[in-house]
């Protein structure tokens, strides 16, 4: 294959994983590095070293449309930061002693997890959870959001220790498989800490792009950030998903969402039977 | 007094409050991705034009070589004109993005005069530090 048809393809390629991450909110790195291992052969650690800057641009070029939309939390946020870049540089060093193949499995069975809150997602209905937590005023992290009608609807967060321990969890899958770990952080933030829905989805989208950061920079040192893969994976990435939010979203997608749900689930099946078989 | 800074009715706080940090914050994120974006395609298109002709062979790992790992490598490679370093400088400026939003929220929190956040921001801003500067 000469370079300007893999660029071309990997470019195709990249900007199809970037809109399958945007329409089924998982993000562009879970579907990437499935398909740059198993359908471009690329091995594994470039696979995750280019999904991580992939993440970065994907949530910081996002950041126009969730500022608009003025739910996310800057406070909660960047207390939870602590979490996720303490785990990201965790996982990046964990990344050196794991195997290439166990970090396939690893990667598999988050993607399986992942499909299955993706699929929760769209069935469950906004919960509201009315609590009072003196952790959340101690710690500045109440607050208030716009309702429908523009008044501010008051917020308080529950069970905060539980919360910032799974953001660690999150971050250090993030900095050992090179994804945002969307899916974990919106279970901290819904599950386990109450925030409201609208809330936790735009603050987590901040959140990945800082979270990747963190270890993106010790990836970067160790060479794992190939410029020929990083060209086409990044732009076509960021082109994709920028598609995925203006277009797609808003357009009736429940089949289209669970038929990605499947390719993603599928993805993960693939990355599991593809690391067991190699391994033994 | 925190809910009132933060719905920006506190006088003190009327012409910075969190949404309006939200709000630079957010344009922070768009300007570094736009101009990691044009830096990207550049080198990639100088790259294509170098290497054209190869057969890339991503399956078995060897790591990028040593001058394109770091900061000074980088910024000679691009003095020599190499594309390459260039695709590496747009690189750099995309994860120093996330890195100058949470730098900013410090200085933001500096000038709320919010201790607790100081502290938690700078926390934040350290780890990064760390994993974009470390020596090695």
């Amino acid at each position: 294959m000469t370079l300007s048809l893999f660029t071309g393809l990997l470019f195709f390629g990249s900007l199809t994983a970037g809109l399958l991450g945007a329409l089924t909110g998982l993000g562009g790195g879970v579907v990437l590095v499935p398909l740059l291992t198993v359908f471009f052969h690329v091995d594994i650690r470039y696979a995750i070293g280019v999904s991580l800057i992939s993440v970065i641009a994907t949530s910081s070029g996002a950041a126009a449309a969730y500022v608009r939309e003025g739910f996310s939390s800057v406070r909660i946020g960047m207390f939870l930061e602590v979490a996720t870049t303490l785990g990201a540089i965790l996982g990046a060093y964990l990344a050196t002693v794991v195997h290439t193949q166990a970090l396939a499995i690893i990667f598999g069975l988050v993607l399986i997890y992942s499909a299955v809150v993706s699929w929760q997602q769209r069935k469950e209905a906004a919960q509201q959870v009315k609590g009072h937590s003196r952790w959340s005023e101690k710690l500045e992290l109440s607050g208030s959001y716009p309702d429908r009608e523009g008044k501010p609807c008051r917020y308080e967060v529950e069970n905060i220790p539980g919360g910032f321990g799974l953001m660690f969890v999150a971050g250090t899958l993030s900095g050992l498989l090179g994804i945002g770990s969307g899916a974990v952080k919106v279970l901290a933030m819904d599950k386990v800490m109450k925030v409201p829905f609208k809330v936790s989805t735009t603050t987590s989208n901040f959140m990945i792009g800082v979270t990747a950061a963190a270890s993106a920079g010790i990836y970067l040192h160790r060479g794992l950030v190939a410029p020929g893969l990083a060209f086409p994976v990044m732009l076509g990435v960021l082109a994709g998903s920028l598609i995925g939010a203006r277009y797609l979203v808003r357009a009736r997608t429940a089949v289209l969402r669970s038929v990605f749900t499947l390719v993603v689930l599928a993805l993960g099946i693939e990355m599991i039977v593809n690391g067991v078989t190699k391994w033994f | 007094m925190v809910l009132e800074s933060r719905t920006g009715q506190n006088p003190e706080h009327e012409h910075f409050d969190d949404r309006r940090m939200e709000v630079i914050m957010g344009r922070l994120l768009q300007v570094g991705v736009l101009l990691a974006s044009f830096v990207m395609i550049a080198g990639g298109l100088l790259y294509m034009h170098a290497h054209s002709g190869e057969t890339p062979n991503y399956r078995v790992f060897s790591s990028e070589p040593q001058r394109l790992r770091h900061f000074s490598g980088v910024f000679e490679g691009i003095q020599t004109g190499d594309p390459a370093a260039l695709i590496q400088l747009a690189v750099l400026l995309l994860i120093a993005t996330p890195v100058a939003r949470v730098a900013f929220a410090l200085i933001a929190f500096l000038i709320e005069r919010d201790k607790l956040f100081v502290v938690i921001s700078s926390i934040v801003l350290a780890v990064l530090l760390y994993g974009f500067l470390r020596p090695q």
